[in-house]
């Protein structure tokens, strides 16, 4: 297995080296990479992989701002980012972007991450820690730190969701060297990030994934959501491999740690 | 929540009525399970296929459902069963199963095992032909416990107690009821209630196992690492996997002791073997080392049968309406018991 990736890794710095004499630009170059393929001649996107961005605190661009938690000081303050949503500001209906706005300013009671819910998607791709692609023809299966949160693409065996969940329900295919996952059946509880974007169930995710040199993924996502917004709009970022020898999904069971927040006002009172 | 736990367990309830039109009895049901797990059989061997990159293919969707205990029951003297008796044992035990919801009752509002699929007479079983889960010691029961053991479970009791009613706080829950984990799921994996599937799928290098109930997951690495440092600890522990021929070992430690594995400490060394032995199944074994705790290992045996996918995701956290409510409840009971006492006082 080393040795093909080595050789293929050596065919791509080749070809690299030839496309540059050619005087392509670097853009091109990135698109032009072809990732090692799998037994079944798909592209190789097992891994262990983390999106380095500051999405989950806003998709849309924004600069930093303070925490709500006045103890936790600078380390709990918002992260400036440039955003991750293409061409413009979210388009949001109306009645939407009320709710939108009544989100971000209800954030600390009603984002479903401070319970420890599913991040739901396109979200669990851009938590603050990794996630893993076992790639198999019929089954690839991602698995994430957040929540032990886990979405299993159906490669063949392709059906309609049938119930709505956080996760969604994953058909995908292969474009190229492009996988192409188009998730449906969401619930209307997941949101995109801690400023409030959120969706309803009519939510409907087409994400590509494309290998753009051994460790890093072009991610692109499309959402559609006709009770929420007024058009199809983008995201897109880079996903990046955790190469570290022992990069792994450790447990984050956080239920526990959210149990007092959820349920202590039923706590039974000290008797007196 | 409520309405959607509902869809999908007509999804269920529909698939398994399509599954099991007409209904046969239970004895019948039983045999799906096509070569009973006993004492070895002259069998045409069974050569495992591999996956792509080689390891012997485990992957699909598996079911460790049983009514064969952990331990020997204390009348059963005998390894095995013959085949009557097993089938007789799985009649019974489905016989009871299916009546312990009667209509109106408290159980049949929560669930209807029967009617839903949850039962496990209505699924894919393996028949198992052994009186216990546990092979070794040979009188199929767990070894006595050593006197370090037993404090620390009277320890557990005693702490546990201090900390006030079941109901008292959602801490005082057991872990399942909690979404935690669930208080069989392991590792070692043993069978629940219900909903005991399991999705195996490999990659070059990892084997993932995902258990359908809070959708469980381990991605064991086969890459020969070395455990984490000892001061990091998990609940289902580090786990790390080998291949021993036909056979995928794994070995994990580490655990945080938080969901002790009867009466097991943290410094609990689990082996588990997984061996597809037929197309339909693979056998489970494993060896529980833990002299803090037993004077000696204890190894189990558990058929895994193939069943059907897909697992559909098990989000119990996130409905968990259950456990709030009976916390309200409790504190409501307190609340007119208070009442009532007043009013008494006053008359």
């Amino acid at each position: 297995m080393r040795n093909r990736l080595r050789r293929s890794m050596v065919v791509t710095v080749v070809m690299v080296a030839v496309l540059s004499l050619a005087g392509i630009p670097a853009a091109g170059q990135a698109r032009a990479y072809r990732a090692p393929h799998t037994a079944d001649g798909k592209p190789n996107l097992n891994g262990i992989w983390q999106a380095i961005n500051e999405a989950n605190w806003d998709i849309e661009g924004h600069a930093a701002a303070p925490g709500l938690v006045t103890a936790l000081g600078a380390a709990a303050a918002v992260p400036p980012g440039p955003g991750i949503v293409e061409g413009g500001p979210i388009p949001y209906q109306p009645a939407a972007a009320a709710k939108k706005k009544e989100n971000f300013e209800k954030r600390l009671t009603l984002d479903p991450e401070i319970k420890c819910y599913l991040p739901g998607v396109p979200r669990a791709n851009y938590m603050p820690s990794p996630f893993q692609i076992i790639q198999t023809p019929k089954y690839i299966m991602m698995v994430y730190t957040f929540a032990r949160a886990v979405r299993t693409i159906y490669m063949d065996d392709q059906k309609e969701a049938p119930a709505d969940s956080w996760m969604g329900w994953s058909n995908g295919r292969w474009e190229g060297e492009t996988l192409v996952v188009d998730t449906t059946g969401f619930n209307d509880q997941s949101w995109f990030d801690r400023a409030g974007n959120f969706h309803s169930d009519a939510l409907h995710v087409v994400e590509r994934y494309t290998a753009t040199s051994p460790d890093h993924l072009l991610y692109e996502a499309t959402i559609e959501d006709p009770n929420v917004f007024t058009r199809p709009w983008k995201i897109s970022m880079p996903i990046y491999r955790r190469l570290e020898k022992n990069a792994q999904i450790m447990e984050f069971r956080c239920v526990e740690f959210v149990e007092e927040l959820i349920y202590g006002h039923l706590r039974k009172p000290p008797s007196k | 929540m409520t309405h959607r736990f509902l869809a999908s367990t007509v999804v269920v309830g529909i698939f398994v009525a399509i599954v099991w039109l007409p209904r046969v009895p239970v004895a019948a049901q039983a045999p799906t399970a096509k070569k009973p797990t006993g004492p070895a059989k002259t069998a045409k061997p069974w050569t495992t296929p591999r996956t792509p990159d080689g390891q012997p293919d485990l992957q699909g969707f598996w079911t460790n459902t049983t009514y064969t205990p952990l331990e020997r029951l204390k009348n059963v003297t005998k390894e095995f069963f013959t085949e009557e008796e097993a089938l007789e044992n799985a009649k019974r035990a489905a016989d009871v199963e299916g009546e312990q919801t009667e209509p109106g009752t408290i159980p049949d509002v929560h669930y209807d095992f029967t009617q839903f699929g949850l039962d496990r007479s209505q699924g894919a079983m393996a028949l198992n032909l052994r009186t216990s889960l546990i092979v070794d010691p040979p009188d199929g029961r767990i070894p006595p416990m050593t006197a370090e053991g037993q404090k620390r479970v009277a320890d557990r009791a005693a702490a546990r107690k201090a900390m006030g009613g079941q109901f008292d706080a959602a801490q005082n829950e057991p872990l399942s009821v909690r979404c935690i984990i669930m208080d069989r799921a392991g590792p070692p994996m043993l069978a629940g209630a219900y909903n005991n599937n399991y999705q195996i799928v490999q990659a070059p290098g990892y084997v993932m196992i995902l258990v359908e109930m809070i959708h469980d997951v381990r991605i064991i690495p086969l890459d020969g690492r070395p455990h984490l440092p000892q001061n990091v600890r998990q609940w289902t522990g580090d786990y790390l996997g080998h291949w021993e021929g036909e056979t995928l070992v794994v070995e994990s430690t580490n655990f945080n002791g938080k969901n002790p594995f009867q009466g097991s400490s943290e410094n609990m060394r689990l082996t588990e073997r997984f061996t597809r032995v037929a197309e339909d199944r693979i056998r489970y074994q494993f060896t529980v080392d833990d002299p803090t705790t037993w004077a000696r290992p204890w190894s189990a045996e558990v058929p895994m049968e193939k069943t059907i996918g897909p697992l559909f995701e098990h989000a119990c956290h996130e409905g968990n309406y259950g456990l709030a409510n009976t916390l309200a409840g409790a504190r409501a009971e307190e609340k007119r018991a208070v009442q009532e006492a007043a009013t008494k006082v006053s008359k």
